[in-house]
């Protein structure tokens, strides 16, 4: 092991910027992280233990103890839930005789629970050993069990593949693209370096020109004009970066796989478009682990576009330099946070930085950084190509161009749509064939749930804005319980902990809307939640404490009827137990339990 | 016109927020003019002998005891304030919250560096000695609890002034500097 583990960090130059990709080669290649291989690693490295540690311990990819020689990672999110996740669970432990959380005693197979996965339009779905597996059903896992049990390769655990690109040799994934709708811009017609050609052609601050004029803003959500954070770092000395951010980890999205599996090409050229316009010679793609399939097809796309100069030194003859690495995540939702995914690029925890300094300022190595979503890159490319006013002239006044849609839950066609923004929801909902509606939850968990009287509001960054998850919830799904209790907990677990209010009240919340679901909780317990909600929302650093009460307080505000059917309307209510408190111990020291009643 | 009545307790606590009360110095001859003091550590009456008005209680819930003699608590006093961490929130007793009882239990009878001698391998399971819960309980989630008073100890100032304003009907007023602790 010694020789293997040396010889990995050598291959990462013994960088400790590095640390991300050193932990992940040393669990694939041992299925674990050992406390011995963290020792090897950091005094490779020349940092303490503590600093391997702390980054390990940060990701749910990385494990001490040895994961099965098959690691069954089943997506616990709400749309898996909702396709009948509980019935996959049950089936997997029963075939392998474990629990969830635990190794088969042969060390065959290990059963672990991961949040989304990306694949909320192909539900139940898992990663077993990084492979791909979608609508599972107990059938499907009791034949993976059987093959599992004759040693067969996970790749050949399945036959069919997905269309287009997933079928390419380098893919080969079962998974399907389900493109719905395909607009003019992200997911129309696109030739391969046109536009770079022509952005080269231009002057770097007639590229950042023609991106602010087009009126392209944010498409993770947050909005911010692209042009603006462009102008913004070229305007500082010195080296740069540019940044993709593909960690796309809002539970119901799942739109930049798409675009990662059919628009590579694309998104590599409007990351080297960003690179020319703000000055910069490398660019990062930071993949979230759960998207590792498509790395060798990834890297192909790489390497083909530097035999075509389009990457590389002197490109298409413009005197430009510059060349993109993928960074891999390993399992962590809170890097879908712009200075989160730096420090996990650096190789730390992914804890959020203060701000200022804005990465465009003092962002990857404290270099000025531009970071923008798969879907903004994509955008870009066809801006430069076709003109701002091309672009501006879709969509709404604040909202310019189209936007990407993932779309999932109770619905005849879940896939992507691109749409141009401004739609309703009333016709979204026509479109992908959803009756009996319920709520649409827009935006994900961190997104608002919104009722059927609010359906003729407008899909647009001046109304409900959405980095592209929309999940529709239908009339038979318990509300509270499936979706809103399903949501809080995968705050809890995803907080970074830095913040002690988002630390503290994601869990307090879980516990008290468990309360409400268990029905245990009084009507005060709902006006406690609110005013605990405005607490975490103001004194969180980053946008996961700001926004992860959201399905709360949304649903207290649009659904409140719900709430107050499960509370009792008392002044106090005590949901202890006695007989239950006392029965661990008596057992342990021998005697029999002696409650009194009242 | 009769005074009003104060009881209190210490569960599963250290007394240090009982030793906070005495912190209040000179001022406990103020004290028993304003109030009288029915059951309590501090005049060591032990069971209630009539209603009482304020309730102080310090420590949580870890045994059935304790649950009982809060239970009695809030039954015999009108209002009933949480005094200090282990009250509030559990404490330092709750930091066993998480660690199975089975576990707790034998580190503290069998294999604890300190335990000595216990070749029967015996634990304390005689039906007169409280039974042990199965994690510490803040006071809040097994009774009402109308005030709370936060602290390790709560400063002698703070018990003062909010023992003081519920009795004399005056507005609590608290400065930062009594509830900072950092």
């Amino acid at each position: 092991m010694r020789e293997k583990v040396i010889s990995i960090v050598q291959s990462y130059g013994k960088n400790s910027g590095r640390l991300m990709d050193i932990l992940l080669s040393v669990q694939s290649e041992f299925g674990c992280v050992s406390e011995e291989a963290v020792s090897l690693i950091a005094s490779e490295l020349g940092i303490s233990e503590v600093d391997v540690n702390q980054t390990k311990t940060f990701y749910h990819f990385f494990t001490t103890n040895r994961v099965g020689k098959y690691a069954i990672y089943m997506n616990n999110s709400v749309v898996s839930e909702m396709m009948g996740m509980a019935e996959v669970v049950d089936e997997l432990e029963k075939q392998t005789g474990v629990k969830f959380g635990q190794t088969t005693p042969d060390g065959l197979v290990s059963l672990h629970f991961t949040a989304c996965i990306g694949m909320s339009d192909q539900e139940p779905a898992a990663l077993i050993n990084s492979v791909v597996f979608t609508q599972l059903n107990r059938d499907k896992v009791r034949k993976l069990i059987s093959d599992m049990r004759e040693g067969k390769p996970v790749e050949s655990m399945f036959s069919e593949y997905g269309d287009g690109v997933n079928a390419n040799p380098l893919v080969k994934s079962m998974v399907k693209n389900n493109i719905r709708k395909a607009g003019p811009v992200t997911l129309g017609e696109y030739a391969v370096g046109t536009s770079l050609g022509k952005a080269l052609g231009m002057d770097p601050n007639a590229v950042i020109d023609e991106v602010k004029n087009s009126g392209l803003r944010g498409r993770g959500g947050a909005g911010f004009p692209t042009g603006l954070k462009w102008m913004f770092c070229s305007k500082e000395a010195g080296e740069k970066y540019v940044m993709c951010n593909a960690d796309e980890g809002e539970p119901g999205t799942f739109k930049d796989r798409v675009l990662l599996t059919e628009r590579a090409n694309m998104l590599f050229e409007g990351m080297t478009i960003a690179g020319w316009a703000i000055g910069a010679k490398e660019g990062v793609l930071y993949l979230r682990f759960e998207y590792k399939y498509l790395k060798a097809y990834l890297e192909s796309v790489l390497a083909d576009m530097r035999t075509k100069n389009l990457l590389g030194n002197n490109i298409l003859g413009k005197g430009f330099n510059y060349d993109i690495r993928i960074q891999f995540g390993a399992g962590a939702y809170v890097c879908g946070e712009e200075s989160a995914l730096i420090e996990s690029s650096e190789g730390k925890r992914g804890e959020p930085r203060n701000r200022p300094p804005f990465p465009v300022q003092k962002g990857y190595n404290a270099k000025p950084t531009v970071i923008n979503n798969v879907e903004t890159f994509c955008s870009v490319v066809k801006i430069v190509e076709q003109g701002s006013a091309w672009y501006k002239a879709m969509g709404t006044e604040e909202s310019a161009g189209t936007k990407l849609l993932s779309i999932s839950g109770d619905c005849e066609k879940p896939g992507v749509y691109e749409i141009a923004w401004g739609m309703t929801l009333n016709e979204m909902l026509a479109m992908v064939g959803a009756t009996d509606v319920q709520a649409v939850q827009v935006a994900g968990p961190s997104g608002s749930c919104i009722p059927p009287s609010q359906f003729g509001r407008k899909i647009a960054i001046e109304d409900l804005a959405t980095g592209g998850s929309m999940i529709v919830i239908g009339k038979k799904r318990d509300l509270l319980k499936d979706v809103v209790m399903n949501f809080m907990r995968f705050f809890e677990d995803e907080s970074c902990g830095s913040c002690v209010t988002c630390r503290s009240f994601n869990m307090i919340l879980t516990k008290q809307i468990e309360k409400v679901v268990a029905g245990t909780a009084i009507r005060t317990d709902i006006d406690n939640m609110k005013a605990w909600s405005q607490i975490i929302r103001k004194t969180s650093r980053c946008g996961l404490g700001q926004t992860s009460s959201n399905p709360i307080t949304t649903t207290i505000e649009n659904f409140r009827e719900l709430y107050e059917a499960r509370t009792k309307d008392v002044a106090y209510q005590s949901d202890f137990d006695m007989n239950k408190a006392v029965a661990d111990s008596c057992k342990v020291v021998g005697r029999v339990p002696n409650v009194h009643h009242e | 016109m009769s005074k009003p009545i104060v009881a209190t307790a210490s569960l599963a606590g250290c007394f240090g927020c009982h030793m906070s009360l005495l912190d209040i110095d000179e001022r406990i001859l103020k004290l028993i003019e304003l109030v009288e003091f029915n059951k309590s550590p501090i005049d060591d009456i032990k069971t209630f002998t009539k209603q009482c008005d304020i309730g102080i209680i310090e420590g949580g819930c870890c045994n059935s005891e304790n649950i009982e003699v809060l239970k009695l608590f809030r039954k015999n006093c009108k209002i009933l304030i949480s005094l200090g961490e282990c009250a509030i929130m559990g404490g330092l007793p709750a930091m066993r919250n998480g660690i199975p009882v089975k576990e707790c239990l034998d580190e503290a009878y069998l294999n604890g560096p300190t335990v000595g001698e216990n070749k029967e391998h015996i634990m304390p399971n005689d039906d007169e000695l409280p039974m042990i819960l199965d994690k510490v309980y803040p006071l809040h989630e097994i009774v009402k609890i109308d005030y709370y008073l936060p602290g390790c100890a709560p400063r002698a100032d703070l018990i003062w002034a909010a023992v003081a304003a519920l009795v004399t009907g005056d507005t609590l007023n608290i400065p930062y500097e009594l509830v900072k602790f950092d």
